[in-house]
């Protein structure tokens, strides 16, 4: 690990004045510490800002839930609200990591790990997102993990995070408090960018903005909610394939749809198009396939991923068949 | 930089480099060489301790964290001359074979038990509301940060079923009298 100057914020206004483009700030340090152990990260300044005030859960303005960016992966999974009102955000959560990691990872690092590519954390491969313009490693290599959407020449790794794709599906925002002091929101789907040319950058937050917390909208009544995780073992495994399935119908057609999927891209993936197609129909699986078809027609498969592609389309349909209660039941 | 660990009741000054995690300050500071390095990256729960009663891996955190919190190890669950009813029941059920993981599985069953009292859900749980009811599916699943390279696995999980019934057994019977 690179040497480092280690400093407490007392507060989120004391903490963006020490932040900036060569400082990390540090809460849970689950995936942090990790990579600074890698020397993939070698940040000169670590904020410690874990002592922060920011841990709360509580109704929000308007009739959601602010999920406060200090608060456990564990805390929240666990809070009544979630469980009662965003059982897909509690399912996303508790499939996620080890009890270990969710009673240390918070909400803000949760959003803000990085990929679990092996060869952006294996310092002897190039990788443009570790280190711009070298080249990508994974590409033409082992591409299990990787993206069939949203990947470009320079970069086709994945978003790691299962608790991500349940905020997008349930249309939460980031609260940020930027470097001068400033307050801004934006929704989980604004947070996060395709790799594009600079691949290094996976948000569009701004060197010293920190994400103080997460503001769910109010629950969408009378919808099924579910998360639905495919992984190489029972436990402790990212998602080869995951869906967070928001769905509510009315008078036998689906009324609202909202589909987010992990492990197939660059960011927590959502397809209005699909969604669309979906808004309006009787559910069978006619318009399941014809929804498929609008969100794969752009996939591409890597070396290793194409099952992938048949992956996405087999829980696109299972989870809709489920969710308008037209096929298996479980 | 100087800080102060309250470990296992203790607090103890100490001279540490801000790289220093949890871990070796435990191990190489503090001489409590109980908590063990697996892989040092997570994977494994060998380096698991108590941070203010809950399980975390010391390997992933930094020392200069942790000034204000209450650190249980290993050492600090029970004396070695009167083992707790989990290291009583890993002995019973045999629940190790070269013994390496064996702190960070029982601390990790100290907290995780603790979390299924509180009622915490698992993935594998089919009601995420309903009380919880420890099997050998939930603990498996509530387990899986802690690796067993010997595979002791049957034991282990027979051990922590078995101290979950007698706590089971035991509480009502204490709240009666």
């Amino acid at each position: 690990m690179k040497p480092f100057d280690y400093v407490r914020a007392d507060s989120p206004r004391s903490a963006v004045a020490a932040g900036g483009a060569r400082a990390r700030f540090i809460a849970g340090g689950t995936n942090l510490i990790d990579l600074m152990k890698l020397e993939v990260e070698a940040p000169e300044r670590l904020v410690d800002i874990s002592r922060l005030d920011l841990g709360g859960i509580g109704p929000a303005e308007g009739g959601g839930l602010r999920i406060g960016a200090l608060a456990s992966n564990a805390d929240v999974a666990a809070a009544h609200a979630v469980r009662r009102d965003y059982p897909a955000l509690a399912r996303a959560l508790l499939s996620g990591a080890s009890g270990q990691i969710r009673n240390k990872a918070t909400t803000g690092g949760n959003l803000l790990q990085r990929t679990r590519c092996p060869y952006f954390t294996d310092t002897s491969q190039p990788c443009n997102k570790r280190r711009p313009g070298k080249g990508c490693a994974a590409i033409g290599g082992h591409t299990r993990n990787h993206a069939i959407l949203g990947a470009t020449s320079h970069c086709i790794a994945t978003h790691p995070s299962d608790m991500a794709v349940a905020l997008r599906a349930l249309d939460a925002s980031v609260e940020i408090e930027g470097a001068d002091g400033s307050r801004r929101r934006m929704t989980v789907g604004e947070l996060y960018r395709l790799p594009g040319d600079a691949p290094d950058r996976d948000t569009t937050l701004e060197a010293g903005e920190l994400i103080t917390a997460v503001i769910l909208p109010p629950p969408p009544a009378g919808a099924a909610q579910s998360y639905r995780k495919v992984r190489d073992r029972a436990s402790y495994a990212f998602a080869l394939v995951s869906l967070a399935c928001v769905a509510k119908m009315e008078d036998g057609r689906i009324d609202q749809v909202a589909l987010a999927f992990g492990g197939i891209a660059p960011v927590p993936w959502r397809d209005g198009a699909a969604e669309e197609a979906l808004r309006g129909e009787n559910p069978g699986p006619e318009v399941f396939e014809h929804a498929a078809d609008i969100l794969l027609a752009d996939a591409e498969r890597q070396g290793d991923n194409a099952f992938k592609i048949p992956l996405v389309r087999r829980l696109l349909k299972a989870e809709l068949a489920r969710a308008t209660g037209t096929g298996d039941q479980r | 930089m100087e800080i102060t660990l309250t470990v296992n009741g203790r607090a103890q000054a100490l001279e540490l480099d801000p790289r220093t995690t949890l871990l070796d300050a435990l191990r190489d500071h503090l001489q409590l060489t109980g908590t063990k390095k697996g892989c040092d990256h997570g994977q494994c729960g060998a380096c698991t301790i108590l941070l203010n009663g809950r399980r975390i891996n010391a390997c992933l955190t930094l020392a200069a964290m942790h000034e204000a919190d209450e650190i249980a190890t290993i050492e600090g669950l029970a004396p070695p001359d009167d083992p707790g009813a989990l290291q009583a029941a890993f002995l019973h059920h045999d629940g190790f074979q070269c013994g390496y993981c064996t702190p960070g599985q029982i601390v990790s069953a100290t907290g995780m038990l603790e979390e299924a009292r509180a009622g915490w859900p698992s993935h594998v749980s089919p009601n995420l509301e309903a009380e919880v009811a420890l099997d050998r599916s939930e603990v498996a699943e509530r387990m899986s940060g802690n690796l067993c390279r010997c595979a002791a696995y049957t034991g282990i999980v027979e051990a922590i079923l078995e101290t979950a019934e007698q706590e089971r057994d035991v509480e009502p019977r204490e709240a009666a009298e």
